[in-house]
């Protein structure tokens, strides 16, 4: 499997993402510089955390205008994998690719700790090795986490099962005091309808080894893995 | 002593604010902020902000359809936010 990690000036967890893949996983991946366009060849796109364009204007809306972008959305709508992390989940909702936006955090801090999530798919390419309900423990990093979607769209996102991972406690009761950040109904990731293209706030790949405090991150990956390299033999 | 330079110039200012009903958590401090600080009469603060623009029009107005279009386009987040906006000269 060929994973790239895009880099807009202001990417911080591009190198984490490739670590995982390269060292932990030990499978194919290529940065790609924003400005970048050919996207041949790759199975799934990660657009990764930290600050793209110094987050200037709204988090993620320069970087939704970078050269790459075009290609990114091109991918995306022809069935391709892409994975959008903090900031670039944040990118991914200024593009359109996934439904909603980014307030402030309803305490209006920078947060940055570990949180539970709890899985509520595992169809999708994403987290096929999770069991639904399972717990994950994974960090997250972000001032602009507050996930918001007008009442009749909320509606429909919950109709098509677009929630994949709420932030829970650590027992997996979605409460409001396990909400790290105020996202309506404890929102931490979703997915486009199709399931090809996810966002979440929390950070996977910085939870995918054991010394680093925890490895339930790297289900992810080893999903995304396990699909593609089961998808092509 | 600078030179006087000929081109003509116009100016836009674009505001933008949340939409009703979008949760403002930078408004509701500044209210909590102001009551403390002793105003009880404040009912609502709602945060937002605003782009000056100046452009190179050559005497002419930026049309309402361009002005749109960025605000549209860039400065703006439909999903939550809402614009308006002004053209000073």
């Amino acid at each position: 499997m060929k994973f790239g990690v895009v880099i807009f000036p202001g990417s911080n967890c591009d190198y984490d993402a490739y670590k995982v893949i390269a060292d932990v996983l030990k499978e194919k991946v290529e940065f790609l510089w924003h400005k970048e366009t050919s996207l041949d060849n790759y199975d799934c796109i990660i657009l990764p955390g930290g600050f793209s364009y110094g987050d200037y204007l709204r988090t993620g809306a320069i970087a939704r205008f970078s050269p790459i972008m075009k290609s990114v959305i091109k991918f995306a709508n022809r069935g391709g994998l892409v994975w959008g992390i903090c900031n670039g989940f944040q990118i991914l909702l200024e593009t359109g690719l996934l439904p909603g936006s980014m307030l402030m955090n309803s305490h209006l801090r920078f947060v940055c700790k570990n949180i539970y999530i709890k899985v509520e798919r595992n169809d999708l390419p994403y987290t096929q090795s999770c069991q639904v309900g399972q717990i994950l423990k994974i960090p997250v990093a972000h001032k602009d986490g507050n996930y918001y979607i007008s009442p009749k769209e909320l509606l429909e996102l919950e109709r098509n099962n677009q929630v994949i991972f709420r932030y829970c406690d650590e027992n997996g009761n979605i409460t409001e005091a396990s909400n790290p950040n105020g996202s309506l109904a404890n929102i931490a990731g979703i997915c486009n309808k199709e399931g090809n293209v996810i966002g979440l706030m929390p950070h996977p790949e910085r939870a995918s080894e054991k010394i680093l405090g925890s490895d339930d991150g790297r289900n992810l990956f080893l999903s995304l893995v396990q699909h593609t390299n089961g998808a092509s033999n | 002593m600078t030179a006087k330079r000929k081109e003509k110039l116009s100016q836009a200012v674009v505001y933008v604010k949340l939409k009703e009903g979008v949760l403002d958590p930078q408004g509701l401090t500044i209210k909590k902020a102001l009551e403390k600080l002793g105003y009880q009469n404040v009912k609502e603060v709602r945060s937002g902000k605003f782009f000056e623009i100046v452009f190179d029009s050559n005497g002419s107005k930026p049309s309402a359809k361009f002005l749109n279009e960025i605000s549209d386009k860039l400065l703006a987040n439909p999903v939550i936010e809402k614009f308006e906006i002004e053209v000073v000269k």
